[in-house]
């Protein structure tokens, strides 16, 4: 398992908040004989939580933010024309930056030919690193009030020199920016899902993502209970491999809430989440190479 | 001395619209010679900045006042940084708001909200 394994990216994403993906990711990064794990949801981070990761090292992230230097500004409105996000406006005769509407995306600063416009550093939030046991954990943590985690993500995700360790990306709720940053280099996607008919509306949309994304995808079935699944319903019907069960059990729900990582401390997950990993790993073989 | 309304539609009998940033259209109304005219609100599809990009408008236009129901912040330091005063509507069209201005109706708006920056509700 450990050779086949090397450098592949997992990404664990689902369409709302609480469906599973910090039990599954923490759980799954575990159960491997050595992996990092990245916690990409960087407006709630709880992957720490799990690891209690030891000997951390703390990098800021910062983004560039544009800044005027209004004694060499001729007041020519070419940045406040420019500005696609009106995060600039025109006032007696010079332009005035509004931070929280930028996107710092430097156009401004592109377009001023009299170089009035100056990028500074501004740090919108950490990442931090360390170790638990045999994972290498890696959280991201966007600064409260500030507008996007994306540049985190990014930073999070930059290659590095654990390239043929295998990784678990811990992505956010939902389908949207955050999330695409976060797999858009995954070699597989793992969708987990809950037993509802809301659980099936958010499946649904990760599943579309997913496959705009051209990604290699599986569910992982949370929650089960005995009776019918709305969520295993929707797999058949579209033919999405299911990749494994997690039953709605009141000890396991006892444990991950008190934040201990369940297959560690239990021979039971322990062996669910290596069959779910390793179940993983060969759906990733049987898949064509999907990153150009 | 011109005035601005956001407006629902091209009319004076037209409702005012309850947004600024997003109006369809603002109209543009000089008090003293009672022309006007309309112009289709560039800001409405803006991803965000909407009110800057609108307050924009107003300013460059050379408004003095505007009359809208509500406002956000960004917009309020882009007028008032501008010279405009902005009055607060009250319920009724576009020509009542008009004529309850110049009988010194209105009062000055003074609660501005927060931007929705993208979680436009």
């Amino acid at each position: 398992m450990d050779m086949k394994s090397k450098g592949i990216k997992i990404a664990i994403l689902s369409g709302k908040g609480g469906t599973g993906k910090t039990l599954v990711s923490v759980n799954l990064a575990s159960v491997a004989d050595k992996a990092v794990y990245i916690d990409c949801d960087v407006e709630e981070p709880n992957g720490h939580l799990f690891f209690e990761p030891e000997d951390v090292e703390y990098a800021d992230v910062t983004v560039k933010m544009p800044e005027i230097d209004y004694s060499l500004c001729s007041g020519c409105r070419k940045c406040v024309d420019f500005c696609r996000f009106n995060a600039l406006a025109f006032i007696g005769e010079k332009p005035m930056i509004f931070e929280d509407v930028c996107h710092p995306c430097g156009g401004c600063a592109f377009v001023c030919s009299e170089k009035a416009i100056l990028e500074a550093d501004r740090i919108i939030g950490e990442i931090q690193k360390g170790v638990s046991d045999t994972v290498t954990v890696y959280t991201g943590f966007l600064y409260t009030g500030e507008e996007s985690g994306v540049p985190i993500i990014k930073k999070l995700l930059e290659s590095r020199n654990d390239e043929d360790l295998l990784k678990i990306i811990d992505c956010p709720p939902g389908s949207n920016c955050v999330v695409m940053e976060s797999i858009k280099d995954a070699d597989y996607c793992v969708l987990v899902a809950e037993p509802t008919v809301f659980g099936v509306h958010n499946l649904n949309m990760v599943y579309e993502l997913v496959q705009l994304f051209n990604k290699p995808y599986g569910v992982v079935l949370n929650k089960c209970l005995e009776g019918e699944n709305p969520s295993e319903k929707f797999c058949s019907e579209h033919n999405i491999p299911i990749l494994g069960r997690i039953p709605f059990d009141s000890e396991l729900g006892r444990l991950n809430s008190n934040g201990a990582i369940v297959s560690r401390g239990s021979q039971e997950f322990k062996d669910l989440f290596s069959s779910l990993l390793q179940k993983v790993i060969e759906e990733v073989q049987h898949e064509p190479a999907v990153n150009p | 001395m011109k005035i601005a309304i956001p407006v629902d539609d091209k009319s004076l009998e037209s409702n005012v619209c309850p947004s600024f940033g997003r109006a369809p259209y603002f109209l543009f109304y000089n008090m003293i010679t009672k022309e006007s005219y309309y112009l289709d609100n560039s800001a409405i599809a803006s991803q965000g900045g909407a009110g800057i990009k609108a307050a924009q408008v107003i300013a460059d236009h050379g408004v003095k006042v505007l009359l809208t129901p509500r406002c956000g912040e960004n917009a309020e330091v882009v007028l008032s940084k501008s010279e405009v005063l902005i009055y607060k509507t009250i319920p009724g069209t576009v020509q009542q708001n008009i004529d309850a201005l110049a009988s010194e109706e209105l009062v000055l708006l003074s609660d501005f909200h927060k931007g929705f920056h993208g979680h436009e509700k």
